[in-house]
């Protein structure tokens, strides 16, 4: 019998039987997890046309803020499963930032958003929410046929290699059945069960601590900024403090704490109280929406692919929470293996095509843990020597300019670029570095709405100002005009450079596999092989 | 560039009684505050990440630690 581990913010998913608990069923792929991952994975799966099913342990959502930023690149992925607009519809884009020291305020900062992209930096909402929009859009292309089914009050008890896929033990409210998935996505979460049930370690352990967290409701005016404290003045505050605003009159405190704590009595509400009073002020009301303690480890699996069994966001990696590394990574991870496993389930590349998922995502999953990693350096000094850098930082920060870059309270989320990795081609066009090979596009304004929008219909061929050969295999063809498309001039400096024309190769999701200065279909189609691992070099 | 690691201060023992000059009459903690201020501040005016890193390299290499027993 399965019993409920969390409350529910939204219930998303009941409970309904399945005709699967009567025989056991075999599905090109089950999820595992319904959180910000698990959803992605499905919904990409589903609007490629491919058979998914999620299993989750709940019926929706969990309360409590957990992930609160989401990265430009994340709502780009949201903006092409079509969760999107409601995502920059509710979440907050904030500017302004203040940075303190004890009780002093080092300097402040005003974010100007860069031109030419749809989405901002990032925006702040609570996770609930954005699992909320992504069901809201599975909903939707369910509606339109696509074959996606979440079943809720699914515990996964067990799993076992059978011939040809993995045998799922399931228990439900109406009792244990088990079905089969010819690939299994894990996406369950830090605590992952199926890395246990697969005796898999989680290896790297660099960093311990707990924040306490805080979601306090304040109708009152208060500035909706972020403000961040290194050894926050308020009594117990620990080593630092960040005030977030959120939709819905939220605002999201974090205490760090340290690592040896009573748990339990650091949940205390009165204590709670104090601390959240001390940093307010006196006379704010506010009343506290939601509270948890939230431990994390910089580390990650040796393998995000063991056989039959693919591990995606906390699951596979866990960074600590400083630039919004988790989900938005996740996320990426969901999106990087939907288009692979679409494409071996359809014969069109080998199942060894899978081991770039794990070679491209752990490639990621180091470049988070290394940010991640140097910023809690920065934020918790390990020796005598570092807290005096760390502090003669700060001290020259207010005053000189060339001091605040070297703040680091955590670097935002930005994607992974697949540099000499196995699919990533050659550039023999030699433009813009942030357009590269490996690279993710870059937004940029057309004529009429935004290139990333236009990226959407599997391997792409992207023409500017250049003719496009015919090749086969190729699902879209797009052909940009920089005389009629490019009013701005900002698809120029993003893609072409000094170039005069150039033909861009880009996977389903949006990563550039290969440029040229001009077309030729040989070297496309090599290229395509390359991305799909069907070549060993293009 | 190069790190420059030939005589390049005009009026050395000026240069040395201002170094001092600085850190008078603070603490151990005060001065190795103040220096590490000093170590930002020259370093973002030098910029060059190859340079710093010489001068990582050349500052560890002479700071060796002689292979002497206080206790004995």
């Amino acid at each position: 019998m399965v019993k409920a581990r969390y409350d529910l913010a939204f219930e998303l998913y009941p409970y309904a039987r399945s005709a699967d608990q009567d025989a056991v069923v075999r599905h090109p792929v089950v999820i595992v997890g319904g959180g910000p991952v698990g959803l992605a994975l499905a919904l990409d799966l589903g609007l490629k046309g491919q058979p998914v099913v999620v299993l989750d342990d709940s019926e929706g959502a969990g309360q409590g803020s957990r992930a609160i930023c989401f990265a430009k690149r994340t709502l780009e992925i949201a903006n092409r499963l079509g969760a999107g607009e409601a995502v920059l519809a509710k979440g907050v884009v904030w500017k302004q930032g203040r940075v303190f020291h004890g009780s002093e305020e080092v300097y402040s900062f005003d974010l100007q958003p860069e031109p030419g992209h749809r989405c901002p930096a990032f925006v702040n909402l609570q996770q609930p929410w954005f699992e909320k929009f992504l069901v809201d859009a599975i909903r939707r292309a369910q509606g339109a046929g696509a074959p996606i089914e979440i079943r809720g009050r699914n515990a996964v008890t067990g799993v076992a290699d059978v011939d040809g896929a993995v045998r799922v033990d399931v228990d439900t409210p109406d009792g244990a059945y088990a079905l089969e998935a010819e690939w299994l996505v894990a996406c369950d979460g830090a605590r992952s069960p199926l890395r246990d049930m697969r005796g898999l370690s989680f290896e790297g352990r660099v960093f311990e601590d707990n924040f306490l967290i805080a979601d306090v409701k304040m109708t009152a005016d208060f500035p909706p900024e972020r403000w961040f404290w290194f050894q926050p003045p308020f009594e117990g505050a620990g080593q630092s403090a960040l005030l977030h605003k959120q939709p819905d009159d939220i605002w999201r405190i974090d205490f760090q704490l340290g690592w040896d704590i009573d748990r339990k009595a650091e949940l205390d509400e009165a204590r709670v109280r104090a601390r959240v009073d001390a940093m307010l002020g006196k006379g704010v009301d506010y009343e506290l929406d939601w509270t948890s303690i939230y431990t994390f480890q910089c580390r990650r699996m040796e393998r995000f692919r063991d056989g039959r069994v693919l591990f995606a966001g906390d699951s596979a990696h866990q960074v600590s929470p400083f630039g919004a590394r988790g989900a938005n990574s996740g996320v990426q991870d969901a999106e990087n293996l939907a288009w692979k496993l679409d494409a071996v389930l359809r014969g069109q590349a080998p199942e060894t095509l899978l081991d770039s998922y794990d070679e491209e995502r752990r490639a990621a999953a180091d470049e988070n843990i290394l940010n991640s990693t140097r910023a809690t350096d920065f934020l918790t000094p390990k020796t005598e020597a570092s807290r005096t850098f760390r502090d003669a930082v700060l001290a020259l920060a207010g005053r000189h300019a060339f001091a605040r870059p070297l703040i680091n309270s955590g670097r935002l989320s930005v994607p992974c670029i697949y540099d000499g990795l196995s699919l990533t081609g050659a550039d023999a066009l030699g433009g813009p570095a942030a357009t590269r090979p490996g690279a993710p596009c870059m937004d940029a304004p057309l004529a009429e709405g935004f290139l990333l929008d236009r990226l959407t219909g599997g391997f792409t061929l992207l023409g500017i100002d250049a003719l496009l050969p015919e090749v086969p295999g190729i699902d879209a063809r797009l052909a940009l005009d920089t005389r009629r498309d490019d009013p701005t001039g900002l698809l120029r400096a993003r893609y072409l450079g000094d170039a005069p024309g150039a033909v861009y190769l880009i996977r389903p999701d949006q990563h550039v596999v290969a440029r040229w200065p001009r077309a030729e279909a040989a070297k496309v189609s090599a290229a395509l092989d390359l991305a799909l691992g069907r070549s060993a070099c293009a | 560039m190069r790190l420059i690691l030939d005589p390049n201060i005009p009026d050395p023992d000026g240069f040395y009684d201002e170094l001092l000059a600085a850190h008078a009459g603070l603490s151990d903690a005060e001065s190795a505050a103040l220096n590490a201020r000093l170590v930002l501040v020259l370093a973002n005016h030098v910029g060059d990440r190859a340079v710093l890193r010489e001068a990582f390299s050349a500052a560890q290499a002479s700071g060796a630690t002689p292979a002497v027993d206080p206790s004995a």
